[in-house]
């Protein structure tokens, strides 16, 4: 599955799409493909704040729980009700299955992330390791 | 539809389908006829009291719905389940990282001798004698083969152990002035550690583990500062590998004031070896339901020590067993700077019998035997698979060897799908998909209790489940075969679990 021109990523394999000031929170298809059947994801609650690179939930699969890393700092503006019944969204469709938004404090974090290039070849250096 | 599920579809229509009673048993409830007894209580030879008139409101109005059974079925239906159990009394149990060694029956007969087993807590001092006299020859053989100065047994297991380990670390900080806020935690770790660390109040920080395995140095050092109160490292690691450079991990971490906590749930291949205490360790735990072959895996209970240096001793949970000038011994509780109990009583005293009695019955040369052997066997079984399942590490293994499922994940037969494989060889599957920083990971573990006889065995069959993904991968992908019912959804048990039995009425 490509990765979006669009958005940005993280070496933790999150992403972000951002319109305005809301910044949209998934993980990636790597990470997905890796965790395997996702059956559980814990999100914070709206109003919540979140740090750049601090965890803001996990994704537990049959293999393992895993943190999610914030791309951004901000606040929580809304969360993906759907994936409380249907972990398996981001098993099907990863960069359509947002899992929270997020108010952005510090925009200039961005420029920090990789671009869909990047993070392709940063997937492609981790699986050949 | 093979003949095998055409039978399982017709199991709701037919009471009994298989050819053998303990392969088709119902839940209790489901056995249950009203008026059946297993016990016949005599007559009340007291007043009755109504119970409403001392519990008032809080006296149960309905019944509880429990299943009403004879004793030859309660018997039979616990024994037919018995028999579906996989034990390492039946064979090789190869789970890595659980360390399933055989428990010897000796520490059965020990622990059940009657002024151990029935031994009360509440016992007065000069009647308890014998078992604290056991308790403190065992803390002093756990701090010979560790090197530490101090030691509780009170933790109930091995995560217990880290968490009250972790306590010592932070109630040290606080003395220092105050408790930092991070603790480092390699990505080899057991996942019990990060979550120790969380609940005592810390950030955790991830480290990334270097080409070999091994921690990085450099980057440990640019990540250590004066917010860390602690790396929190397994050595051997969980790819089996052993840290060359612990000595320069724990210099760089006590030179910003921080401490080394070691996970000591991989002490197998280290006892009569090398010592913690010697190589910078300040705090670790033992689990003797590994290392000093108590039972686990739903044998237990567990019990998982913790050894520190002498700066963390006034610090350690009370009770603190101490003695008198006169030889007798006695529980200390007025410890001022103690992280208070963590466990009712002293810690699960069953298993410091029977892990003593390995100790004693080992001796000093018998351990090391031990831990030779278990390094022996790891190494045996690498040898011998290494051909034809990928090894992401070549760095030598110790007590367990981790291969990954990277050439069969080319024919599309994973990891979990061949430890299924390997219930129909009549073995326990190794440890799948562990450690995380091994994709597809194949984590063997055989101890030193398996002969070369048995484990030619395990090695002949993870040869023949590799020539099967090559010849016909749909016979792996389906595995198993030749068990009581056929691989189980784990996804949708985990998605839609069905935690208890309801009336069907509800």
């Amino acid at each position: 599955m490509p990765y979006p021109a669009n958005y940005r990523y993280t070496r933790e394999h999150e992403w972000i799409s951002v319109e305005g000031s809301i910044g949209t929170i998934g993980i990636t298809d790597y990470a997905q493909k890796s965790l395997g059947d996702i059956v559980y994801v814990d999100v914070p609650k709206v109003g919540d704040k979140v740090t750049a690179h601090g965890t803001f939930g996990s994704v537990e699969s049959v293999k393992a729980v895993s943190d999610l890393y914030c791309p951004v700092s901000g606040t929580v503006t809304a969360v993906n009700d759907e994936l409380k019944t249907s972990p398996d969204r981001i098993n099907e469709d990863a960069h359509s299955a947002w899992i929270i938004k997020v108010e952005l404090s510090d925009p200039a974090e961005l420029d920090k992330l990789l671009d869909a290039a990047a993070y392709e070849a940063f997937v492609m250096e981790e699986t050949a390791a | 539809m093979t003949q095998e599920s055409k039978y399982m579809s017709n199991r709701r229509s037919v009471g009994k389908v298989r050819p053998h009673p303990t392969q088709n048993e119902a839940l209790m409830f489901e056995k249950s006829a009203p008026g059946k007894r297993a016990c016949k209580m005599p007559p009340l030879d007291v007043p009755a009291v109504d119970p409403a008139s001392l519990l008032g409101a809080d006296v149960r109005r309905e019944a509880g719905l429990l299943p009403e059974l004879s004793e030859i079925e309660i018997i039979r239906h616990f024994t037919r389940l018995s028999t579906w159990n996989y034990a390492i009394d039946l064979g090789m149990y190869p789970l890595g990282s659980c360390t399933m060694k055989y428990n010897p029956r000796v520490n059965e007969v020990v622990a059940r001798i009657p002024g151990l087993a029935e031994a009360h807590p509440y016992r007065i001092r000069s009647h308890a004698q014998g078992i604290l006299e056991i308790i403190d020859l065992l803390q002093r053989c756990l701090l010979e083969i560790t090197g530490m100065d101090a030691i509780t047994l009170q933790p109930a297991a091995g995560a217990h152990g880290e968490m009250t380990g972790i306590l010592l670390v932070r109630a040290w900080h606080e003395s220092q002035g105050r408790p930092r806020k991070k603790v480092i935690i390699p990505d080899s770790a057991h996942g019990t550690n990060p979550a120790t660390a969380a609940i005592c109040g810390y950030a955790v920080e991830n480290l990334r583990s270097n080409a070999v395995g091994g921690i990085d140095l450099e980057a440990l050092a640019r990540q250590v500062d004066e917010d860390t109160a602690a790396l929190m490292l397994t050595n051997p690691s969980t790819l089996g590998v052993f840290e060359n450079e612990i000595h320069r991990i724990a210099d760089i971490l006590h030179a910003r004031g921080a401490l080394l906590y070691m996970d000591g749930a991989n002490m197998n291949a280290l006892v009569g070896k090398v010592r913690p205490g010697d190589f910078g360790v300040d705090v670790m735990h033992l689990n003797l339901h590994k290392t000093f072959s108590t039972p686990h895996g739903g044998g237990g209970p567990g019990s998982g020590p913790v050894a520190c240096k002498a700066f963390l001793e006034p610090f350690l949970p009370i009770p603190v067993l101490v003695s008198e000038a006169d030889g007798t011994r006695r529980w200390d509780y007025k410890r001022a700077q103690s992280i208070g109990r963590v466990r009712a009583y002293y810690g699960n005293v069953g298993m410091f019998i029977r892990a003593l009695a390995y100790i004693l019955a080992n001796g000093p040369d018998g351990l090391r035997q031990t831990t030779e052997d278990a390094v022996l066997n790891a190494n045996y079984i690498r040898k011998k698979l290494e051909d034809v399942y990928e090894l992401p590490y070549r760095t030598p293994s110790m007590h367990e060897v981790v291969f990954s499922d990277r050439k069969q994940a080319a024919k599309g037969v994973k990891t979990g799908d061949i430890a299924k494989r390997l219930i129909d060889y009549g073995f326990h599957p190794y440890t799948v998909s562990f450690p995380l920083i091994v994709p597809g990971a194949l984590m063997i573990e055989p101890t030193e209790s398996e002969s070369v006889q048995e484990l030619d065995l395990f090695i002949d069959a993870m040869r023949s489940i590799a020539r099967e993904v090559d010849e016909d991968p749909e016979l792996v992908k389906t595995a198993p075969h030749s068990t009581r019912v056929s691989r189980l959804d784990e996804v949708q048990a985990a998605r839609k679990p069905v935690l208890r039995w309801r009336p069907a009425s509800q």
